[in-house]
């Protein structure tokens, strides 16, 4: 079986594909990248998170004349940005449903001119009364989103939770909550769009998913497929953020290029791209939880609300993942999960590493220490106790058939973080020292792949080909953004065919070029779309030994000559494969039932953590991560995942607050909106478990989100047991600790010594 | 902005060049606008991303937080300037290598920071590596393959003076 093979370049630490240009300062980012007779783009956004639009004023100290101005009005086709629903306006047409929702577009020679000609597009409103939480969109007594703002809901149930608490030896409930979150990509959002009336639109930009940015501006401008194409350009960092977004941007840029005639570029400053685009979904989770005299659990009732914005955009399906994390990696044989996503007048919030995962792991793994504490068993115990085996049943009953080695995770990371060592050693400590210390533990899954029968629908195709020059190139839309999708398609096409890995290269990610293998997310691009390759490289093989004659145990120099008789023969060398989902993977959508996910990746993550309690800061002084993700295709790329989701998780824990004013977020800097910086980040140690899987490129599983689903828990836990104080709500910044903590001074046990 | 232009020479990775542009432009945009290299990155535009990064007479500058005047005379070095003829510097061998780099748009600056610590401190402690590029913000690595490139070109640079 090939994922258990020996290997050459699946597994080795090769240099990262587009390495050398990224160092030697030539890849090229959009903004990179200038057209013959460029003109730049701007929008006029709304100031109100709420209101029609009475009037559109133009200020007659500007002559108009030089500029391209576009409205709702000038858009060909349908004015929505083709997602899941057809709600959400490519501009607002007489109202607007969230703060710096774009109304108007313009378009100059010059990039100063076009700035200062936004403040000059006036917009006057009546306004109208606006919902900004959670808790006032589920009141509805303000109506913005359909007939009950409710966008979206899952139920999910497993057994009967209610028959089982009068059983219960005991009961415990919680509520947590989880804020917004900035990807800080480093570089902004930005497209550079032309339109011609023979070729259509051609779009360049900084992208996770070009057939999406395809889709919708197929709708927007009413064209047929071929006159639509979508290049990504090299991109600076996406985490979710370039999934969906682009969408608006390409078809604002598009429509501009339309209306002046000239390449138009739409590159978002730092403070537009903060105010503007998408943010994680901020999560407010109800835990009541029943268990046996054992500390065994009995029920698992959940509640998740999520604020998704004023469109419904990514809520349902960031929703439909937080469902499905939310009871955590154990065995429960009486769960009931209702989740709701809720319409605010907010920026939409969006895609973002984790997708929902993040909230409701922060909710299950803060609870379990609360559920530790309140039965009184250690929190690694309890975990223990419940951890899913092979065998077991999830929630949605699918059954565990691939290996699950929790405990084995777990036992590691207790070692390799010395856990109890440094939980005994700190409780000495801590009596006498104003800067207490604390361990903290998460344990959780992230499903790799699309949920449910998503894969099945996305009925991705991809594969290679040879050029006339003698490389084989990998076919693909899935894109490069930092992640290593480059380097790890590569490698597999090379270790498959039996090449160098220099002899593989990827084809450009142009929709014009390269056939729609899916979007570039839910950590699927390794496990799914390395598997087609895999399967594409391994038909080619076979292509060329039937009809070209290349023989078994073929050299490098054969392969190639083969290439040329096939196409001599033939024409182009090419090998194609369509997703196949893995047998006995079936899913109800209905019901809410069956095999979520077709693979889970596995991981325990530790945390030290120092308290202030002077300063009231708390820093994160070490951490361990423990996982288990399939095969490793490349150590040192599969590693930088880990410790990349981790910092960011970092973040999403103590640092990063998305203040928000009438709707309009008030920190749209990188000064006041704070990310963990080099001297922030602790040391991080990742250790990996190996277990191949078989419908996996190479045995892959998914990687890139589960990081950022463990430090915000674990972190808190360690401030729990750092202080004996439970906080129960991210980001938990000094301010926080302060108010919780000077209220129930520490010094007692201090003066107890 | 004075729509005055004024003449500016610099010397800029070794090389002599003069540009005619207004004087407050940000030194960012003439290396970008008026001498094509793009090497150098706006993340934020106000001095907190570190993207920007240059040399300049030896120090590491932001250069969105310069003015074009400024740089008059001075000497600049930009990430365009670090590899000699093809070679990458010690520094871009060791990225590569140990995973320093992901989504490369902090790539460049972070570079400019590395190399400024190292010209200044040939063996840093892991405190001063942290506090030499806590000026420069990256989201993709959480920052550890980058201190481990950094620590891999010292000791490189470090057998490379034994070898001679």
């Amino acid at each position: 079986m090939s994922t258990h093979a020996k290997t050459r370049i699946v597994g080795a630490p090769v240099p990262r594909k587009e390495g050398v240009e990224k160092l030697l300062g030539r890849a090229r980012y959009v903004d990179d990248i200038e057209r013959e007779g460029m003109w730049y783009g701007a929008t006029v956004r709304s100031t109100i998170p709420r209101g029609l639009i009475r009037e559109i004023g133009f200020d007659r100290r500007i002559d108009w004349s030089e500029f391209a101005v576009v409205t709702a009005a000038d858009i060909p086709g349908q004015n929505h940005i083709h997602l899941i629903f057809a709600d959400q306006p490519c501009l607002a047409d007489g109202q607007v449903n969230h703060c710096d929702e774009a109304i108007v577009l313009l378009a100059h020679p010059d990039k100063c001119k076009v700035r200062e000609a936004v403040a000059a597009v006036k917009i006057e409103y009546e306004t109208l009364p606006a919902v900004l939480s959670i808790e006032e969109s589920e009141r509805q007594d303000v109506v913005v989103w359909g007939s009950d703002n409710l966008l979206k809901s899952f139920l999910l149930e497993k057994g009967d939770v209610e028959a089982a608490w009068a059983g219960a030896a005991h009961i415990v409930e919680g509520e947590y909550r989880t804020g917004a979150q900035e990807h800080l990509y480093i570089e902004n959002n930005g497209v550079i769009a032309e339109y011609d009336e023979v070729d259509g639109v051609t779009v360049w930009g900084s992208l996770q998913c070009p057939y999406y940015v395809h889709k919708s501006l197929l709708a927007v401008f009413d064209l047929p497929e071929d006159k639509v194409r979508v290049i990504q350009t090299e991109t600076g960092g996406a985490f979710g953020g370039k999934e969906d977004y682009p969408s608006t941007l390409a078809s604002h840029a598009a429509l501009l290029a339309k209306k002046s005639g000239h390449a138009v570029k739409m590159v978002y400053d730092r403070m537009e791209d903060l105010a503007a685009t998408t943010k994680r979904h901020p999560s407010r989770v109800r835990h009541k939880t029943a268990l046996d005299e054992s500390g065994k659990l009995l029920a698992m009732d959940i509640e998740i609300a999520t604020d998704g914005g004023a469109y419904s955009t990514l809520s349902s399906t960031v929703l439909s993942r937080a469902t499905l994390h939310s009871p955590g990696p154990y065995v429960c044989p009486n769960v009931r999960v209702r989740s709701r996503a809720w319409a605010t007048n907010l920026v939409p919030y969006g895609a973002f590493r984790g997708f929902g995962a993040p909230q409701a792991v922060f909710a299950v793994e803060r609870h379990m220490d609360e559920v530790a504490a309140a039965i009184g068993l250690d929190p690694v115990e309890l975990r223990r106790r419940n951890f899913l085996h092979d065998g077991d049943t999830t929630a949605t009953e699918q059954v565990m058939r691939e290996p699950v080695i929790l405990d084995k995770l777990l036992d590691r990371a207790l070692a390799e973080s010395g856990y109890y060592a440094k939980r005994k050693k700190f409780v000495k400590e801590n009596l006498s020292n104003p800067v207490k210390r604390g361990m903290g533990i998460a344990a959780f899954y992230h499903g790799s792949g699309f949920t449910g029968s998503g894969e099945r629908n996305l009925n991705s195709l991809a594969g290679v080909d040879v050029t006339a020059d003698g490389k084989v190139r990998v076919l693909v839309s899935s894109t490069e953004f930092g992640q290593g999708t480059n380097t790890v398609l590569t490698q597999v096409a090379a270790e498959a065919i039996g090449l160098d890995y220099d002899d593989v290269v990827m084809a450009p990610p142009d929709t014009g070029i390269v056939p729609n293998s899916g979007p570039t997310v839910a950590s699927r691009t390794s496990m799914v779309v390395g598997k087609l390759i895999e399967r594409a490289s391994l038909q080619l093989v076979a292509l060329l030994q039937e009809q070209a004659g290349l023989d078994e145990g073929f050299s490098r120099a054969e392969f190639f000559r083969a290439c040329e008789r096939y196409r001599a023969a033939k024409g182009e060398v090419v090998s194609l494969c369509r997703y196949e989902a893995p047998p006995n993977i079936f899913w109800d959508d209905q019901k809410y039932r069956g095999e979520a996910y077709p693979a889970y990746a596995w991981s325990i993550h530790v945390a030290q953590v120092a308290v202030d309690t002077v300063t009231y800061s708390a820093e994160v002084e070490d951490f361990w991560a423990v996982q288990e993700a399939g095969r490793v295709l490349n150590p040192v790329l599969a590693g930088g995942q880990i410790e990349g989701g981790i910092a960011q998780g970092i973040g999403y824990a103590l640092y990063e607050k998305v203040v928000l004013q009438n709707g309009h977020m008030a920190n749209n800097q990188m000064t006041n909106y704070i990310m963990p910086t080099a001297e922030d980040v602790p040391p991080i140690h990742v250790y990996f478990e190996e277990i191949p899987f078989s419908h996996g490129g190479y045995g892959a599983k998914g990687i890139g989100e589960l990081p950022h689903d463990g430090p915000a828990p674990a972190i808190l836990n360690a401030i729990r047991d750092a202080t004996g104080v439970s906080f129960t709500s991210i980001p938990l910044l000094p301010e926080d600790l302060f108010l919780k903590l000077a209220a129930r001074p520490i010094v007692e046990e201090a003066a107890a010594v | 902005m004075s729509t005055e232009f004024s003449s500016i020479d610099f010397l800029i990775n070794g090389e002599k060049r003069s540009v005619r542009v207004p004087p407050m432009k940000r030194l960012l945009d003439v290396l970008r606008e008026d001498l094509h290299l793009t090497g150098a990155k706006e993340g934020c535009g106000e001095g907190e991303c570190g993207s920007c990064s240059v040399r300049l007479n030896g120090e590491l500058v932001n250069s969105c937080l310069v003015p074009a005047l400024q740089a008059q005379g001075a000497r600049i070095q930009t990430v365009e300037g670090l590899a000699l003829d093809g070679e990458l510097h010690p520094l871009q061998q060791a990225f590569l290598h140990c995973g320093g780099a992901q989504c490369g748009i902090c790539t460049p600056g972070m570079l400019m920071a590395a190399t400024h610590l190292l010209a200044n401190n040939p063996h840093p402690s892991m405190a001063e590596i942290r506090e030499g590029l806590a000026g420069n913000l990256c989201r993709c690595t959480g920052f550890t393959r980058i201190f481990e490139s950094v620590i891999s070109a010292a000791a490189q640079s470090g057998e490379e003076r034994h070898a001679r």
